[in-house]
């Protein structure tokens, strides 16, 4: 359980958190750039001091501003991935990974070198290594020194688009077997929908929103505040079937409702996380016929929110228990004269959905 | 060309010297250079002045202030002879100790440089992995400064042996004792009919400089080719 009320004032930002993390489960800290993302983990790790408050790891006081506490950095047994890598260029990669050890305990270091299949490259040095392959030693050594809690400052964010697919799934990996907390800071959502079951959404230093995913991904907080590319709904889903012929997968939402998405490696009966661009979604007031879109679904209206600078308009709708958000433009909005509550049809096509978009939930966040 | 015994005595002086005055200094002239490149503190100009000052003083006037402070009357030396028995004047610890007080800037400069090309966010990674100060200077600071100590040690070494006006105006210019290389070349000098020896301690001086000055640039493109092949 990880605790932190703190301020800290950093040239024109005003940094307050207040915040409370469960023992173990990946948060997201997601906000844009200067937010404040970096400085708050910073304050956890001990290399930065906060004017006042306190921050409380398990039974410990890390800091303390009354009781005039502060550990250091090597005393608080925070683990730090930085997001560029920062290994010792002198040392090799074993020399990088048992830096932190406490104690020798091979069987660890056996564990954690498979985790992120690292085997191949103890013997060499930093220099050598690939940007990827990089920040799996980093969270290696960080997860060797045996840390009470894991801080990820966007490890992902220094590398091109082709090495972030290849560490991607090895993160995925690390949040499903450490049994640590881990405070993921990012600003993609696409990282966020793959590794996190909790969010915390930080804007201007202030801490707008907390709780699980799901509730602050669909928030009031969360979805207006995002660029309207980027918006978006999260639906829950199980793998219904497969249909091999047409290279499709069949994901059942709650209440029958069926959503066709390309074709999934996991057998039937897994729980799958989606994530639905708004732009992706249209709406039809009538069950449209002979149309090549897959995926329709009945849907309610729940709330219309107009884009006041641009051209779109947000549509929330209910679809079944679920949240799903559509994109339209004003002049759609005005020729169907939609209205709260009306009921209508949802469209999205199965090929705007693609693979980045699906993702196995972290365990343990099925009811979360 | 064998040398004579006259010479290969002002020679062995030479080198020992300059050993013993970078030995000593070494210890100090990491802890000034990191001094002056990490921390800050009021008065940090000045000192940072007082180290470089024997790089651009008049070598007499280091000489003349050493005697002052450090000879047996002096107001150190006296102190040091009266507790410990340690004694400067006229004896080969004062050419080392001049030396060393004219050679620290070089060596100081040199470190401090690269202590300031060490990248402390590494350092930082490495107390989030549980190192404490102590071993964080130890196991990364230190090893990322090696090639800028050891070309600070390099060119300190070759400032001693080359180092002439503040020895012979604290130590004096003693045979077996004070008298080094560019001393006992400036006796010949001074003595009618022996520019010849003059010539052959001349030809020794630029091959012990030259042969200090390839060492030292062999030895930085070692450790910079092991730190390369390790960035």
């Amino acid at each position: 359980m990880l605790k932190i009320e703190t301020r800290q004032r950093l040239g024109t930002l005003n940094l307050e958190t207040d915040l409370q993390l469960p023992a173990s489960g990946v948060t997201a800290l997601f906000g844009r750039s200067g937010s404040g993302k970096t400085s708050l983990i910073n304050q956890l790790a001990g290399l930065s001091r906060p004017d006042s408050g306190r921050i409380q790891l398990n039974d410990q006081l890390l800091f303390d501003s009354r009781r005039r506490i502060n550990l250091p950095p090597e005393k608080r047994r925070v683990g730090y991935v930085f997001q560029d890598a920062r290994l010792f260029p002198h040392y090799r990669v074993r020399g990088n990974l048992l830096y932190g050890q406490r104690r020798r305990n091979p069987e660890k270091l056996a564990r954690i070198v498979d985790l992120l299949g690292i085997g191949r490259l103890l013997e060499r040095y930093p220099a050598t290594l690939s940007g990827g392959e990089k920040q799996r030693v980093a969270i290696g050594r960080a997860l060797l020194s045996d840390p009470q809690l894991l801080l990820m400052d966007e490890p992902l964010a220094s590398l091109d688009l082709p090495r972030k697919r290849e560490l991607l799934p090895w993160l995925e990996r690390l949040a499903r077997e450490v049994r640590l907390p881990i405070l993921y800071v990012s600003h993609s959502l696409e990282e966020v929908l793959h590794l996190a079951d909790r969010m915390v959404l930080l804007n201007s230093g202030q801490v707008v929103a907390q709780g699980p995913l799901e509730q602050v991904w669909q928030s009031e907080q969360l979805q207006p505040w995002l660029p309207a590319e980027q918006r978006s709904s999260l639906l829950q889903a199980e793998i219904a079937e497969h249909h091999p012929q047409y290279r499709l997968s069949a994901l059942s939402l709650s209440d029958e409702l069926r959503l066709w998405v390309p074709q999934l490696a996991h057998p039937p009966g897994r729980p799958v996380r989606l994530m639905v661009a708004a732009q992706d979604v249209s709406l039809c007031l009538q069950r449209p016929q002979q149309t090549s879109i897959r995926n329709i679904l009945p849907a309610r209206v729940k709330a219309i929110r107009p884009d006041p600078d641009g051209p779109t308009v947000q549509v929330e709708l209910a679809v079944g228990r679920q949240t799903l958000f559509a994109a339209i433009t004003h002049w759609a909005l005005q020729e169907l004269q939609l209205s709260t509550g009306q009921s209508l049809f949802a469209q999205l096509k199965s090929v705007s959905i693609s693979q980045q978009d699906l993702a196995e939930p972290p365990t343990g966040t099925e009811q979360a | 060309m064998m040398l004579s015994a006259y010479e290969w005595e002002a020679l062995q002086l030479s080198l020992r010297v300059s050993a013993v005055a970078v030995l000593f200094s070494l210890p100090l002239g990491i802890f000034f250079a990191w001094l002056l490149a990490r921390r800050q503190f009021p008065g940090k100009a000045l000192l940072d002045g007082l180290i470089h000052l024997p790089l651009v003083l008049p070598p007499v006037v280091v000489g003349y202030l050493l005697l002052v402070l450090m000879g047996r009357q002096g107001a150190i030396g006296s102190w040091l002879n009266d507790w410990f028995g340690l004694s400067f004047s006229f004896s080969w610890r004062g050419a080392a100790l001049a030396a060393a007080v004219v050679s620290f800037p070089l060596m100081v400069r040199a470190i401090r440089l690269a202590l300031e090309a060490v990248d402390s966010r590494l350092e930082q990674a490495a107390r989030t992995l549980g190192a404490s100060r102590a071993k964080v200077f130890l196991t990364i600071t230190l090893p990322l400064t090696l090639p800028g100590i050891l070309t600070g040690t390099l060119l300190a070494f070759a400032r001693s042996l080359g180092e002439f006006g503040a020895t012979i105006s604290f130590v004096s210019n003693i045979p077996g004792e004070t008298r080094t290389l560019p001393l006992a070349m400036f006796s010949f000098i001074e003595t009618p009919g022996a520019e010849a020896e003059a010539a052959r301690l001349c030809v020794i001086a630029i091959l012990i400089a030259l042969a200090s000055l390839l060492i030292s640039e062999w030895l930085t493109r070692l450790s910079r080719r092991r730190l390369e092949a390790a960035c």
